[in-house]
């Protein structure tokens, strides 16, 4: 089985294949040496040469996050042949969504809709666990719409303002 | 001794007072809200009561609702833990004329202590030690100036039914003054109902340093030792450890002294703790007294070896200390990290969600109060404290290294806690050698995190390729099987023993 693995948004190509009891390994092209044991769902027990290492894996909202001992790897497999490949779609430049950075309450709405903004001003306060949270501007521009009205249940992630 | 002890509160803190109770023979009442009914201390619990929506006005803060499940439990005492009520005289108040006994001081010491401005009259006649500033809140931005002008800039506006940094500002210029007291003004009435304010000097670059007391009713008080609480974000605790390494046997002394006639000028009985700030030439001032168990008071419980819930409990049924302060000793040294759902990457802003991975630390020195467990959701409703992780050694320098071990072997998956932020912490040079002040983690903040969990590392990125991998086969055959398998030296493919029989075999394992 052959995948396309970006890490952190470095590509890899992994050959793995599973032969008489033993893992068949290669990383673009070279072959590792490799035994593993699943020691519960999500945590396994990783032995490259003689090196051990405990990695788990986290899957939140889509995104699949692996850790190795204390180190965090955001990772995408693709199965070239699959044609379920996730493509994520980045909207870089021109228009930035301020999004909700937890589930919360909209408490205040500070700018109104056509304010001139500069990068890092308050746009909005989310509350959410007691704290108030100030949603800041991420560049200088115009706010182009503002999404939620004060009182608002915003989930994370969801939009709030549009920044041009 | 009682029969039964409703708990007033939730997460990890409830938890910890249930614990207590069973280890007295004490069976023990929980109460939640809404959100709540899967929480760890409604499980651990003997009886348990739903109180009502999740806001806490709705439940937790509810006195009415409270009393009456302890009418209906047939509690004879009630826990308040720390937060929600804990400091509520008129809770206090309100026990006692239900003939339930609270476990804590009197509604009088409260009102003594709980407004700052009032305490801080208190003490001026006890002769205590405290920053230049207005002992009564203020009347208006008019004498606000002029304090500030007198006193001195910067200065701090403080609410005066105050904690936890709510209703706090500094102040360092003139102009700002009029903005930050009314900030101040309306946080506070927003989190306590009061909104008065009081300004003092603000002390730069600190210590936070705490004296633990206790008090029984017949009038013994004896102080148990310092808390080094200097690492703080928005005035919210986030390490302490005991003893501090500044302060030596006769600061100690001296520090303790104060506390204790602190404590009896306020007729203070049961569990509290005198907070000093303490300057860079080590003089100390009075901050104010918490009328509550601490979060942090598990690293005094372990340099001590005393249990002060259980010795809560004794006292509030009527019970003398049983030793005396030369009883009193200190040994080795303890650090609590304050494990918070909250995410690192983004401002520490809150994290709620479903925990779907749970690997918890253990061995020599390790103490974990939590109230999380795998499977769990954690409700974006209440403080995001999930638990608090201690490590406990012969000196400073075992404890950090025990507590560094146990935060790798913690794993929290599915939600953002703030468990490498204490990898940071523990691992800075400053940390190590002791240099600490309430600016501590905000200037460590402002650094870039060089040590960060996303730094380039080949070698682990190629585990981590591999490890991906192998979730991916892993992560469509396991939801075939519902069944983790071990994937080398055995044949992966049909297996058909039960979950029962595999689960059997996992724990003969152990």
């Amino acid at each position: 089985m052959t995948y396309d693995i970006a890490i952190n948004g470095k590509q890899y190509r992994l050959d793995l294949d599973h032969i008489d009891g033993r893992w068949a390994c290669r990383v673009d092209g070279r072959e590792v040496e490799v035994d593993a044991v699943l020691a519960r769902p999500n945590v396994l027990s990783l032995r490259i040469g003689n090196k051990a290492y405990e990695v788990k894996c986290e899957r939140v909202g889509g995104e699949m996050h692996v850790w190795v001992g204390s180190r965090r790897f955001a990772a995408e497999v693709r199965d070239p042949r699959s044609l379920r490949s996730r493509v994520r779609a980045t909207d870089e430049h021109g228009a930035k969504k301020l999004t909700a950075p937890m589930p919360g309450k909209v408490v205040r709405v500070l700018v109104s809709q056509g304010a001139e903004v500069e990068a890092g001003a308050g746009v909005l306060v989310v509350e959410a666990m007691k704290m108030q949270n100030e949603v800041k501007s991420p560049k200088k521009g115009t706010i182009q719409r503002i999404l939620v009205i004060e009182g608002a249940a915003v989930n994370a992630g969801d939009v709030l303002a549009i920044v041009e | 001794m009682f029969k039964k002890i409703l708990i007033a509160n939730r997460g990890e803190i409830a938890v910890r007072v249930i614990r207590a109770c069973h280890e007295m023979g004490i069976a023990a009442v929980a109460v939640y809200s809404d959100v709540d009914r899967a929480a760890l201390h409604v499980r651990k619990a003997d009886e348990a009561y739903p109180i009502g929506a999740p806001a806490a006005s709705e439940s937790y803060l509810n006195i009415q609702k409270i009393l009456d499940v302890a009418k209906r439990s047939g509690a004879d005492a009630i826990h308040p833990g720390y937060g929600f009520l804990s400091e509520n005289a008129k809770f206090a108040r309100a026990c006692a004329d239900a003939g339930v006994k609270f476990i804590g001081p009197t509604a009088a010491a409260m009102d003594a202590m709980g407004s700052k401005t009032r305490a801080r009259q208190a003490m001026e006649r006890a002769g205590v030690p405290f920053v230049p500033g207005t002992s009564r809140g203020l009347e208006s931005f008019e004498q606000a100036e002029q304090v500030a002008a007198r006193i001195g800039y910067p200065v701090m506006l403080k609410a005066a039914a105050g904690g936890g940094g709510k209703g706090m500002r500094l102040v360092h210029a003139p102009e700002e003054l009029k903005s930050a007291l009314e900030g101040a003004r309306s946080e506070a009435e927003r989190s306590f109902g009061d909104s008065e304010v009081y300004i003092e000097k603000a002390i730069l670059n600190p210590r936070h340093i705490e004296m633990q007391v206790l008090a029984d009713e017949q009038g013994n008080t004896v102080y148990l030792g310092e808390r080094e609480c200097s690492l703080q974000r928005r005035h919210q605790k986030v390490v302490e450890e005991a003893p501090s390494p500044i302060v030596d046997p006769d600061m100690r002394r001296r520090m303790g002294e104060i506390a204790v006639r602190v404590a009896q000028a306020a007729g203070y009985t049961n569990a509290g703790t005198v907070e000093f700030l303490v300057d860079q030439q080590k003089n100390f001032y009075f901050l104010e007294m918490n009328t509550r168990l601490q979060v942090e008071h598990p690293v005094t419980e372990l340099i001590t070896g005393l249990d002060l819930v259980h010795l809560q409990i004794h006292i509030a049924n009527g019970e003398r200390l049983p030793f005396t302060q030369n009883d009193v000793m200190i040994r080795g040294h303890a650090i609590e990290c304050r494990i918070y759902a909250e995410d690192p990457d983004n401002n520490y802003f809150p994290s709620p969600g479903k925990i779907t991975l749970l690997l918890l630390p253990s061995g020599p020195g390790i103490r974990r109060d939590s109230g999380m467990y795998e499977g769990w959701t954690v409700p974006m409703d209440y403080d995001p404290l999930l638990a608090k992780l201690i490590g406990y050694g012969t000196d400073r320098e075992q404890a950090i290294g025990r507590l560094t071990r146990a935060l790798n072997e913690y794993f929290v998956g599915g939600i953002k806690t703030n468990i490498s932020l204490f990898r940071r912490i523990l691992g800075n040079p400053d940390f190590r050698a002791a240099k600490m002040d309430t600016g501590f983690l905000d200037r460590l903040l402002k650094q870039k995190a060089d040590q960060s969990d996303m730094q380039p590392d080949s070698q682990a990125a190629e585990v981590a390729v591999i490890a991906a991998g192998m979730f991916a086969v892993l992560g469509s055959a396991a939801a075939e099987a519902g069944e983790c398998a071990v994937i080398n030296g055995s044949t992966t493919k049909a297996n058909p023993a039960s979950n029962w029989k595999s689960a059997a075999r996992r724990e003969g394992l152990r």
